[in-house]
């Protein structure tokens, strides 16, 4: 059984957790929540692997079961695509919050005044 | 809560589900022996039925199309949502225009060498974007990773210490035609399968010959109208930052 390879994925989800525990700056949080999703790929990609396989391209090679699997690696696109999202409106939300409270300590932002 | 109090908080569930990832993972097949079957499927029925050699592209814009359009308007509702909330507020006020933001910023002028290697890396991301766009069926690549590319060539200009010029080569009105085109011209090729007897977004295009630009049915079409979208979506975003940073006085 060789199953080492997803433990990264899970390092990487706690880790990331950790960083948004812990984070004591809005931007810094958001680059560790894309550490957290960073997991996600990981663990998708794993999921799809074959031992030895090629890429689901056949534009010079012949369709076969050798390539890996290439739907979770559309999952992994649009997994992506919403990291990308939620990145740019948690930036936008961090820009405001310093605006008004001055900081970017989301200790500071919890009595915020709606 | 205090800073204990808080990684206290964490590190009890942290462990429980540390625990519950170390059990499903030692659950899984091992690595590298794949099993499930969907994978295969699409990877030996893709180039025969779809004439598409790239299986991602065919799964992301023929098979779980609908999917895609879903994560689309992700994308598309991302952009209206900070566009909201970067708004100008009552209490603040907009430079008069970007030209006398950018005079009072001529001290701090970018070097040289900065500024002509990212405009001369204006032209080639633009070639490479479009390349990426137009093979999206043939070889890695599509809409979203070339629409990237293309936001990225106009911030080369920026990036050069021409802000002003970033503005004029993307005005505002263009980008947000340029999206709700992109956005709503996936959906319109889903309604011509629909035209044409089909199911919404069925492939109804003719195939083609494997291996060529125009091949794959509406892959081709799909790909354009995403990479316009994430083009021009990406670009309003960095647009909405850069006034934040430049233009808008509290």
């Amino acid at each position: 059984m060789d199953v080492m390879p997803f433990f990264l994925a899970g390092w990487l989800f706690l880790v990331g957790l950790y960083g948004v525990v812990t984070s004591r700056n809005f931007v810094h949080l958001v680059m560790c929540l894309g550490v957290l999703q960073s997991s996600t790929y990981v663990l998708l990609l794993e999921i799809g692997y074959k031992a030895g396989g090629t890429a689901p391209i056949f534009f010079d090679a012949k369709p076969g079961p050798k390539a890996v699997d290439p739907v979770v690696q559309a999952l992994t696109l649009t997994d992506i695509v919403v990291g990308v999202t939620v990145a740019a409106l948690l930036m936008a939300l961090a820009l405001q919050t310093h605006k008004r409270t001055g900081s970017l300590d989301p200790a500071d932002a919890l009595f915020m005044a709606g | 809560m205090t800073r204990g109090g808080r990684l206290l908080v964490f590190a009890l569930p942290a462990v429980g589900i540390a625990a519950l990832l170390v059990w499903s993972f030692t659950g899984l097949p091992s690595f590298g022996h794949y099993r499930g079957p969907y994978g295969n499927v699409v990877n030996a029925r893709a180039v025969p039925e779809r004439h598409a050699t790239n299986a991602v592209a065919a799964v992301n814009f023929d098979y779980r199309g609908i999917d895609t359009i879903g994560e689309e308007f992700i994308l598309f509702a991302a952009v209206m949502g900070v566009s909201a909330l970067l708004r100008l507020h009552r209490a603040e006020k907009e430079a008069p225009s970007p030209v006398d933001r950018a005079r009072a910023h001529a001290a701090a002028e970018t070097p040289d060498s900065v500024a002509v290697i990212c405009m001369g890396l204006v032209a080639p991301l633009v070639l490479l974007s479009l390349y990426i766009v137009v093979h999206g069926h043939l070889t890695p690549g599509g809409g979203f990773q070339g629409g990237v590319i293309l936001a990225s060539a106009f911030l080369m200009v920026y990036l050069a210490g021409r802000y002003v010029a970033f503005r004029q080569i993307s005005p505002k009105g263009l980008l947000d035609a340029g999206e709700g085109l992109g956005a709503g011209g996936f959906v319109v090729v889903g309604f011509v399968g629909m035209l044409a007897g089909a199911a919404f977004l069925e492939n109804v295009l003719p195939f083609g010959q494997t291996g060529k630009v125009f091949s794959a049915g509406t892959l081709p079409i799909i790909n354009l109208s995403v990479g316009l979208e994430v083009g021009t979506g990406l670009l309003l975003v960095m647009w909405e930052f850069l006034e934040q940073a430049l233009m808008v006085r509290p």
